[in-house]
């Protein structure tokens, strides 16, 4: 059963410079409790991709083609409120920054009171269920730490209290923006197993956006491929990651410095920059930088499937 | 919060005790004899040098300021020309006055500044925000004199809705307040103005916030993003510059007690000025001093009492 599934979805922005071209024809599934990951490089459209899915785009953003069909549902036609009651019980966030995501103000156990607002339960089943949930993130003395203040607790603590609060309603999907970028690497091991385990408890699906390789790799069933506001390949991590079909998903393997196998001083990068989004070329939108390209890459390239369930919008796909 | 709480006490008696300080040295620069003042042209030099005994004056001068300053620190001020009566009950008999006639203008501007403001954060670019960004501006503008001599006018004189002079019966509540409403306003109408503005701009920074899109990814309400998650932090600096707008209120009130003929500190000390009288000027310039002193304690206890990370940092 799938969850969540993305079809030909374009979103554009409004700028002075004429519109933004954000996402174009992206389309993939989240199946029912599979861990999907989204990698790419930094203004690639995956915090759009989020916005788009949450109905939080910025007032200059507007979806402008597509459908993301969530249980059934599909959000492109939803109004506000009703965006508004999936967010949180069904469909719910952990961003990238713990230090930000709290509210400085309000202690974590009033800020994990309101988002049950919508639950029938009383002011004290409400606290006991968050401290239940702080008890499962693995926080000591959850019931002091609900009196307590984001400021109080280390930057890995308010990760795990934001997961705590993500996952405390039970959602279907839970959507994971580069929540281990900004820890260091033995946190980042401890809240990916913390994330895991919860998921298999919960039995929700998980969207997981990072741009590092290895987390993915680690943490991930399937594995989508985005390169500027287009899905470039996506598969199982297996697929994606043994034989990827697609020059940029094989270029951006090859630059992972845990692929390093020598000592080097000198990293591997892809040469060039991101094409400009508000003229967006009408072939291959990685041509310009790839070492590969033929004749044919000028002409819009559609996703071929080399195997069952794997796909890239790359003409070399075909061949074998 | 009591560490805290001492630590701040402790700033404001050393910066009472600076202002005492300044007020000192600027009294004693201001040319003249204090005695020949308070004794007018006709006295005989005898005469003169008893009263400058009196008033310690032949002391050598950081005698004298020794003297008023423990002095002043036990409330006294020393007493005023005209009826040798002691300055601090002078003064402290118009006080409640001047922090009626404040207290009114900070209901005024609290009142109107914090919901304009916040309406023109949430409305941001649409019609409405333009008009509170042009009122805003406006009040800030007019001068509380001008203010007080309209609303005078327009109110009291013309439509007769309000009393126009006085503090209004001394034992009827209600009527004092009626007396309260237009020099209230005055005083006011200009920090409704700033209010707006200062509650605007926090109010769309903190809306930008991670943490504010944090509790809308948690489809919270709307109006409880706004006023509990967005205006509990946006109002923090609005309340620091209330403590610091209460100095430039005391000045309005000044205008205000004039044009509406009330009681006052600000009225006092006017006429204290207009009869040379310059122990009632000293005294009621220290009053004023702390009392401005101990709002802004006030408001930085109350910023601790908002903010937990503040009240943790003492």
């Amino acid at each position: 059963m799938t969850v969540l599934a993305i079809r030909g979805l374009n979103v554009s922005f409004a700028t002075e410079g004429g519109d933004l071209h954000a996402l174009r024809d992206v389309a993939f599934d989240v199946p029912a409790r599979r861990i999907v990951g989204i990698v790419g490089e930094s203004g690639c459209g995956k915090s759009t991709l989020i916005n788009a899915i949450l109905g939080l785009l910025a007032d200059n953003g507007r979806i402008t083609g597509g459908q993301i069909v969530f249980e059934g549902q599909d959000l492109t036609r939803a109004d506000a409120a009703q965006m508004r009651a999936l967010r949180g019980p069904r469909i719910s966030t952990v961003f990238q920054d713990p230090m930000g995501a709290l509210n400085p103000v309000l202690s974590v156990g009033r800020q994990m009171r309101n988002i049950q607002y919508r639950s029938s339960l009383g002011r004290a089943a409400r606290d006991a269920r968050s401290a239940e949930m702080l008890q499962k993130v693995r926080i000591p003395d959850p019931e002091a730490a609900l009196s307590r203040y984001p400021h109080e607790f280390s930057g890995g603590m308010k990760q795990r209290i934001a997961i705590a609060m993500a996952l405390m309603m039970e959602p279907a999907l839970l959507i994971a923006d580069e929540p281990t970028t900004a820890l260091d690497a033995t946190l980042e091991v401890a809240t990916i197993e913390l994330l895991r385990d919860l998921q298999d408890q919960i039995g929700c699906s998980v969207l997981f956006i990072s741009h590092h390789l290895g987390v993915i790799a680690e943490l991930c069933d399937d594995v989508v491929v985005m390169y500027a506001g287009e899905v470039v390949e996506r598969g199982t991590v297996r697929q994606v990651f043994r034989t990827p079909r697609h020059p940029y998903t094989a270029r951006l393997l090859e630059c992972d410095p845990a692929r390093q196998s020598g000592r080097t001083r000198h990293l591997p990068v892809i040469p060039g920059d991101l094409p400009d989004l508000r003229n967006r070329p009408g072939g291959c939108i990685f041509a310009a930088r790839c070492d590969r390209r033929g004749e044919a890459c000028a002409a819009p390239q559609t996703e071929r499937e080399p195997a069952p369930g794997h796909r890239a919008r790359c003409i070399l796909a075909e061949a074998t | 919060m009591l560490g805290y709480t001492l630590k701040r006490l402790g700033l404001a008696v050393v910066i009472v005790s600076l202002a005492m300080a300044i007020l000192f040295v600027m009294i004693y620069l201001i040319p003249g004899d204090p005695a020949a003042v308070a004794l007018g042209p006709r006295a005989t030099e005898a005469m003169r040098e008893s009263l400058r005994v009196k008033m310690g004056l032949d002391q050598p001068v950081w005698v004298q300021f020794w003297n008023f300053f423990t002095r002043a620190w036990t409330g006294d001020l020393g007493n005023e020309v005209l009826s040798d009566r002691p300055v601090a009950q002078v003064v402290m008999e118009q006080l409640p006055h001047t922090l009626a006639l404040i207290a009114g203008g900070m209901v005024w501007s609290v009142a109107l500044g914090i919901p304009l403001g916040c309406w023109a954060a949430v409305k941001r670019g649409s019609w409405a925000d333009r008009v509170v960004g042009i009122v805003s501006v406006a009040v800030i503008a007019v001068p509380s004199f001008v203010v007080a001599i309209y609303a005078l006018l327009i109110f009291a004189v013309t439509l007769r809705w309000l009393p126009a002079i006085g503090a209004g019966d001394a034992g009827d509540l209600g009527d004092r307040l009626t007396h309260l409403i237009l020099p209230s306003l005055a005083v006011g109408l200009g920090w409704v103005g700033y209010i707006a503005r200062m509650v605007r701009a926090s109010m769309l920074e903190v809306l930008e916030a991670q943490h504010i899109r944090t509790a809308r990814a948690f489809g919270l309400p709307e109006t409880m993003i706004t006023y509990r998650y967005a205006l509990t932090i946006a109002i923090l600096p609005t309340v620091t510059l209330l403590g610091v707008g209460i100095g430039q209120m005391l000045s309005s009130a000044v205008f205000a007690e004039i044009v509406f003929a009330r009681p006052g500190v600000g009225k006092l000390v006017y006429d204290a000025i207009l009869t040379r009288n310059y122990p009632l000027v000293t005294g009621a310039v220290l009053v004023t001093t702390v009392l401005f002193v101990l709002i802004n304690l006030l408001a930085d206890l109350l910023i601790g009492a908002l903010d937990p990370r503040v009240r943790s940092r003492f």
